[in-house]
C-alpha cells in the first residue's frame, strides 16, 4: 500500500503551523456537517453490487435496442469494430500525455494523424489534438479570439442557431470577465439566415459564431457574413458537425478563421452524453494563440521521421495566466476513436456516410409533411436533421413514439419558446426505410391537439 | 557577456539606447542567453500607441519560455521592428543591433534617471549569476 504521508510527516507539518490536531484544520466547517453520520445500508459482496448495477443497466433503454430519431448535437451512427479493438490496445489505453517523445511515438502519431484529417476536413491550416466537446472548442474559440485582440475587442456574436448548450457553455466560461455576449437573446429572430448578425457588428467585435449545418440541420453559405466579418476587423468561428463535411463545403473555403465542432459522429458512440471530442482549428496565424497541444513531424538526431508536442510556449505550463487557456487536457482516446474512424472509411466512405444521411432525412421529412397537420419549419436546405411543426406537444408525441420503440425528435419548446409544439428529428445511416416509414404511420397516429 | 556602455538597462533585461528624444529597446545579451534559441517575437504595442514605463511592449517566446519586454520609459511608440517575427533568431545573434523591437518618443525623459547604467547592470547580473 502507498502512504503519501507517514504519522511523522504529519506531526512535523502541523508543529510548523501551528497546530495541534489535525481535526483542529476543520474548525470552520459546522460541527454538525464535520463528521455527519452517513447511515449507510451494510456492506454487499461484489456479486451482490454487481447484480445491482446489473439491474441498473437493465432498466436502461438503448439506441441500439430502438429506432433512433433523436439527434440536437448527438448521432446515432455507426461505429466499426475495429475503432473499439484499436482504441482498448493497452499502449493507447494507458498512456497519458506525450510529454516524453522517446516513449509515445504510437499516440504522438495518432495525433498528428488526427490534426491532419481535421485539418484538411475543416479547410484549416492546424488543429489542435481536441478539446473535451463540441461545446467547450466553442468556448475556446472565444476565448482565443478575446485574446487575439487582446481585449481590446471584448463583443462576441453567437448565433442563436448555434446549439443551446453551446451557447450555455460559452456564457459559463466567460462569466466574471470583460467578454459580452450578443446576438442570441430570447426571442432573437431565427427564420433569417445569417445575414441577421452583420447588422451587430461593430469595431469592439472579436468574432462571430455561426453553426454548420445550424443547431435546426440548415445549410447557410457563409461567405457574405465571412466577408462583412473580416471588413469589420472580427473573425469568423464556424461550429460545424464533422460527418456533414463529408458532403458540405469547408469552412476554411468561405472565409471561417476558426472550425470547432463535436466528434462524436466520427466513430464515438453515443455513450449517454459522453465522454466526446472537441475538434478545433485555425489558420496558421493564429496558431500561437490557439489551446490545447499540438503535435508536429520532424526528425531525430538519425535522421528518422519522429513525432514531438510542438510551439508548448504557447501552453499554460510556460505561458502560464497570460496563455489563451488553462486547459490543455485532450480527449486522447476519443480523438484516437475519430482517427481510427476517419482512416477506414476514408474520403470516400465518409462522403457516402453523409450522403446517406441527407437521402434518408430528405425521404423522411417527405414521408411526414404528407401527414396532416405535420409541416416543415423552414424551406432552407438541410443536411440529417430537419424541424417539423406538429400538431400536438412533442412530449406527448414522444410518449407515442416510445410505445412503438422509437426514440422521437427533440423537443424545441425547451430551448425556443416560440417554437413550441415543433420537432427537431434527425435521420443517420442507421435508420432503415423501414424504420422511417414506421415513425410516419405512428406519428399520423397523433391525434390533433 | 556583451553589456555596451553607452545604453541604460532595466531590472527585467531591456536595454534602452537614446537619440535626441528617441528611445530604442529590445532584451540583453544576459536576457537571450536565459532564454536559449529565441522562436518567436510578437509586438504587442502599435504604432501611435502612448505607453507607460512597465506596460508590455512586446512577447519573446523561446524554446523553453515566453516572457514579457517592458518598456523601460513612457511614451509613444513610434516604430516596431517588422522584421522580428520572421528572424526571430536575432534576438540571440544581434540583440542590440538587429534585434531591436519598438522605438518610443519620450514623454518624460527623467524616467531615464531610474535606470540602471552599464556598470550596475553587470553588477546585477553578476548578483544573478551566483
Amino acid at each position: 500500500m502507498y502512504f503519501p504521508h507517514t504519522d511523522a510527516d504529519r506531526d512535523a507539518m502541523l508543529q510548523t503551523i501551528g497546530v495541534e490536531r489535525l481535526e483542529d484544520l476543520f474548525k470552520d466547517v459546522p460541527a454538525r456537517h464535520r463528521f455527519p453520520d452517513l447511515n449507510l445500508p451494510p456492506a454487499l459482496t461484489e456479486m451482490e453490487v454487481s447484480a445491482e448495477m446489473q439491474d441498473l443497466a437493465w432498466a436502461n433503454d438503448t439506441a441500439r435496442e430502438m429506432v433512433c430519431f433523436l439527434g440536437a448535437g448527438a448521432y446515432n451512427h455507426y461505429v466499426p469494430a475495429a475503432v473499439d479493438s484499436i482504441l482498448r490496445r493497452g499502449e493507447f489505453y494507458t498512456a497519458y500525455t506525450p510529454y516524453q517523445p522517446e516513449i509515445s511515438q504510437g499516440t504522438l502519431q495518432a495525433i498528428f494523424e488526427y490534426q491532419s484529417m481535421i485539418a484538411g476536413l475543416t479547410g484549416m491550416d492546424v488543429s489542435n489534438a481536441s478539446h473535451y466537446d463540441g461545446a467547450t472548442a466553442v468556448a475556446e474559440a472565444v476565448n482565443m479570439a478575446y485574446h487575439t485582440f487582446r481585449g481590446k475587442r471584448p463583443r462576441v456574436i453567437l448565433s442563436p442557431a448555434v446549439h443551446p448548450h453551446y451557447r450555455e457553455t460559452v456564457r459559463t466560461y466567460t462569466r466574471g470577465s470583460d467578454v459580452t455576449l450578443l446576438g442570441d437573446e430570447p426571442g432573437s429572430d431565427l427564420s433569417g439566415g445569417p445575414e441577421a448578425l452583420e447588422n451587430l457588428l461593430d469595431e469592439k467585435t472579436a468574432l462571430v459564431v455561426v453553426q454548420y449545418p445550424d443547431f435546426f440541420g440548415r445549410i447557410y453559405d457563409f461567405t457574405h457574413l465571412a466577408n462583412t466579418i473580416h471588413e469589420a476587423g472580427a473573425l469568423l468561428a464556424v461550429s460545424a458537425n464533422p460527418l456533414a463535411l463529408g458532403l458540405l463545403k469547408p469552412p476554411g473555403e468561405f472565409g471561417a478563421d476558426i472550425v470547432t465542432g463535436e466528434g462524436q459522429p466520427l466513430g464515438i458512440p453515443l455513450s449517454y452524453g459522453g465522454p466526446y471530442l472537441g475538434i478545433f482549428a485555425t489558420r496558421e496565424q493564429y496558431v500561437r494563440k490557439m489551446a490545447g497541444r499540438l503535435v508536429g513531424e520532424t526528425v531525430d538526431n538519425r535522421g528518422q521521421r519522429a513525432y514531438v508536442l510542438t510551439l508548448t510556449a504557447r501552453e499554460q505550463h510556460i505561458r502560464r495566466e497570460k496563455a489563451t487557456s488553462n486547459i490543455c487536457t485532450n480527449q486522447g482516446l476519443m480523438m484516437l476513436a475519430s482517427t481510427v474512424y476517419l482512416s477506414l472509411v476514408g474520403r470516400h466512405g465518409l462522403r457516402q456516410v453523409a450522403e446517406l444521411c441527407y437521402h434518408k432525412a430528405h425521404y423522411a421529412a417527405k414521408s411526414i409533411v404528407k401527414l396532416p397537420g405535420h409541416s416543415l419549419w423552414s424551406t432552407t436546405p438541410f443536411f440529417n436533421e430537419f424541424v417539423i411543426h406538429c400538431p400536438a406537444p412533442i412530449e406527448d408525441i414522444n410518449e407515442h413514439l416510445m410505445e412503438h420503440n422509437i426514440l422521437g425528435g427533440y423537443d424545441l419548446g425547451q430551448d425556443y419558446p416560440d417554437l413550441e409544439n415543433h420537432m427537431l428529428i434527425a435521420v443517420t445511416e442507421m435508420n432503415s426505410k423501414d424504420d422511417i416509414d414506421t415513425l410516419a404511420e405512428v406519428l399520423a397516429e397523433v391525434k390533433h391537439g | 557577456m556583451n553589456i555596451p556602455p553607452n545604453l541604460k538597462y532595466t531590472e527585467n533585461d531591456e536595454w534602452i539606447r537614446v537619440e535626441g528624444n528617441t528611445g530604442t529597446i529590445g532584451i540583453t545579451d544576459y536576457a537571450q542567453d536565459q532564454l536559449s534559441d529565441v522562436v518567436y517575437v510578437e509586438a504587442i504595442a502599435e504604432e501611435g500607441e502612448e505607453l507607460e514605463q512597465g506596460d508590455i511592449c512586446a512577447t519573446v517566446e523561446s524554446v523553453k519560455a515566453a516572457s514579457d519586454v517592458y518598456m523601460p520609459v513612457s511614451g509613444k511608440i513610434v516604430a516596431i521592428n517588422d522584421d522580428l517575427p520572421d528572424t526571430p533568431e536575432l534576438v540571440n545573434t544581434d540583440p542590440y543591433g538587429e534585434a531591436w523591437m519598438v522605438q518610443v518618443e519620450l514623454s518624460d525623459p527623467d524616467e531615464l534617471d531610474s535606470l540602471l547604467d552599464a556598470e550596475a547592470y553587470e553588477k546585477y547580473c553578476e548578483e544573478r549569476q551566483e
